[in-house]
């Protein structure tokens, strides 16, 4: 696969980074329709789509390499970000397998692995990363395998273990979230952390989803979209670094909107892992900056309409009430009142 | 995927071990201990379907290793494995599947096998990071085939007679933390879940994979409303066989009535219920049924298919 990175941009303080007019044509946009409520929107995780970033079982763009340092920043100011309790041993070795063979199979000029028996060799060219070691023997890394790994990878990652008739999230690599903790939700059940989410619970979203992920079958991944707006695009909006990030959203204004606020779409995948039998969880984070959203028509048609009419409780929940109104007044701007067609596709080859 | 034969081992006149590589000697992906792999073995009028344990190391992705038994009065698949297949031969395979992982709380494991019912505690063996008490029950004439395959150790155990392991004192002299996982026929594991339930085992602490199962019976008519097609189940096919045959392909996993993937709305009839998967209420209902394994009370069925 086609992988042309940028050098380092950064996702806090001067917020360098920007979106290429390639990154904006392959960005996943997630509304088909000109409205949006819950569903079980899970669908198979199979190579294609209508973007590029659904080629790869896990997708990486330009922006790998500052994705990355960012990452090291987080864990560096809090080593609770990864947590993996110690019954998820082969759930780790689990993920590194998945990972270090994926990204070898699907961008084979950046990264290289070659096993002898039990013994590895992974070579990481973007960041620099040559090691061999022992797969069974966390001794022979510098990091313990899901935290090795996940560390070379854009998107957050949590590890479900299956048991009961539930699901547990009882590990994860997790500094790029949308205003969760994995410290807070670590050894919760699939009903407990989904508890804050409105609406969908009523109407037996999580039933289903649940019942659905119990009998994911290895070999099968499936995929699915979820969405939030950021100010400023940044990764680490978590509830323990509020302080820095909630008065950066009090600071969005009519001028600095469209220059500062993001969609931000996140390209979940569920994967079986197949020592442990646990899920991967793959949360794979995309930030777009309205002033580069709106350079596709189709997509500010949309955006427009679905802010607009969207449930006050969906709303609220995704954090935009104190800047809702602001937002459709720069959406509307773009929108002039033509038909959209149904589906994701951006439906330009340029800008 | 395809899989080559690779090797035939008889271990006794009954049992016998399979090695399957990747046709194309690609490796094959992982698979768990506890994981089965589904077979498609050709038979004189069509390919049967049949499920076996992986006996082999996860970590062996050259190479799986199945032993099979010959069943007496055999459908098919296990006649063919024994009087047929050879070295060279190849079989299509799906991707292994695991309804019988490893429970990862367990502080200790206490596994409980009878019969080919040993083939995931050999898996198990070789991969468990806890400590372990096996007690296997088999026929004497098995004794020397399975011996073969069971570590010498003081926390491994044969019992050539099911009456000379006293079940009741050994679920009751359990350490705290300790997870049961059974694999047998179905009269063995009834009798281990009867006695851990009496003991007061807690439910998530007991483990079953389901084995053998799936035999025939009285055969009878299936309706399936929405294909409006009408077949016939005979005695030696499972319905969910009889629906494939008609070249319907509803979606299906375990083939042994423990996933729960091929559960089919019933609309009339009464269905002879022989899965693991539906509750007690759900049964009760007659209102859905698991093709893959269970049959009719009623000459006929109407499913919602």
């Amino acid at each position: 696969m086609n992988l042309i990175l940028k050098p380092a941009e950064t996702y806090r303080g001067d917020y360098s980074v920007r979106n290429s007019d390639a990154a904006i044509l392959r960005f996943p946009f997630p509304f088909p329709e000109d409205s949006y409520m819950y569903s079980v929107n899970i669908e198979p995780h199979v190579p294609g789509g209508p973007s590029v970033a659904y080629d790869a079982a896990f997708d990486l763009d330009e922006h790998y390499i500052g994705e990355c340092a960012d990452r090291a920043i987080t864990l560096a100011d809090d080593p609770m970000r990864c947590i993996v309790m110690p019954h998820l041993i082969d759930a780790e070795w689990d993920t590194l397998e998945l990972l270090m063979e994926s990204l070898a199979k699907d961008y084979p000029e950046q990264f290289v692995l070659t096993k002898d028996g039990a013994v590895w060799h992974w070579v990481n060219h973007p960041l620099g990363i040559d090691q061999k070691f022992t797969f069974g023997d966390a001794t022979t890394l510098p990091y313990p395998p899901f935290e090795f790994i996940t560390r070379q990878v854009q998107g957050d990652f949590t590890l479900q273990d299956q048991r009961d008739n539930n699901l547990f999230v009882e590990g994860g690599m997790v500094t790029a979230q949308a205003d969760w903790s994995l410290n807070f939700d670590a050894g919760m059940s699939f009903m407990e952390w989904h508890a804050p989410v409105p609406l969908a619970h009523q109407s037996g979203v999580f039933e289903r989803a649940l019942a659905y992920l119990l009998r994911l079958q290895y070999g099968k991944p499936v995929r699915r979209l979820n969405w939030t707006l950021t100010a400023n695009p940044r990764l680490d909006t978590s509830p323990e670094n509020y302080p820095i990030w909630g008065p950066e959203k009090a600071a969005i204004t009519p001028e600095n909107v469209g220059e500062r606020l993001c969609l931000r779409v996140e390209l979940q995948t569920l994967t079986r892992l197949p020592r442990s039998n646990a899920i991967l969880f793959g949360i794979r984070g995309y930030l777009i900056r309205l002033e580069e959203l709106t350079r596709v028509k189709k997509w500010s048609r949309r955006m427009h309409r679905l802010i607009r009419d969207l449930h006050p409780d969906i709303a609220t929940y995704k954090g935009m009430s104190g800047y809702r109104q602001t937002i459709i007044d720069y959406l509307g701007s773009f929108d002039d009142g033509a038909p959209t067609s149904s589906g994701t596709a951006s439906e330009q080859t340029s800008l | 995927m395809k899989l080559k034969i690779t090797g035939v081992v008889p271990l006794s006149p009954t049992i016998r071990e399979f090695l399957l590589a990747d046709a194309e000697g690609a490796p094959l992906p992982t698979a768990g201990a506890g994981a089965h792999i589904m077979l498609r073995i050709p038979g004189p009028e069509r390919m049967w379907k049949n499920a076996y344990s992986l006996v082999s190391s996860p970590e062996d992705h050259h190479e799986y290793k199945i032993i099979v038994r010959r069943v007496e009065h055999s459908r098919g698949g296990s006649a063919w494995l024994h009087d047929h297949a050879a070295i060279g031969d190849m079989l299509e395979a799906e991707t292994p599947q695991n309804l019988f992982p490893i429970p990862l709380l367990a502080y200790k494991h206490l596994l409980l096998s009878a019969g080919i019912g040993i083939t995931p505690m050999l898996a198990y063996l070789q991969v468990l990071r806890k400590p372990f008490e096996l007690h296997h029950c088999g026929k004497l004439e098995d004794a020397g085939a399975f011996a073969g395959l069971l570590p010498t150790a003081p926390n491994v155990f044969m019992h050539t007679n099911r009456n000379a392991l006293d079940l009741e004192y050994l679920l009751a002299h359990q350490t705290l933390g300790t997870h049961l996982s059974v694999c047998g026929p179905a009269s063995f594991m009834d009798v281990v879940l009867q006695t851990a339930q009496n003991l007061g085992w807690p439910g998530a602490k007991v483990h079953k994979e389901s084995f053998g199962g799936a035999t025939g019976g009285t055969p009878f008519i299936a309706h399936l409303r929405r294909s409006n097609i009408t077949i016939s189940v005979g005695a030696d096919e499972s319905l969910l066989e009889a629906i494939e045959t008609a070249g319907l392909t509803p979606p299906s996993l375990c083939r042994g009535g423990a996933c729960g993937v091929c559960e089919t709305a019933l609309l009339d009839g009464v269905p002879d219920h022989r899965d693991h998967y539906l509750s007690d209420t759900q049964r009760a209902c007659n209102s859905a049924i698991m093709p893959c394994v269970s049959r009719a009370k009623t000459p006929e069925l109407v499913l919602d298919i």
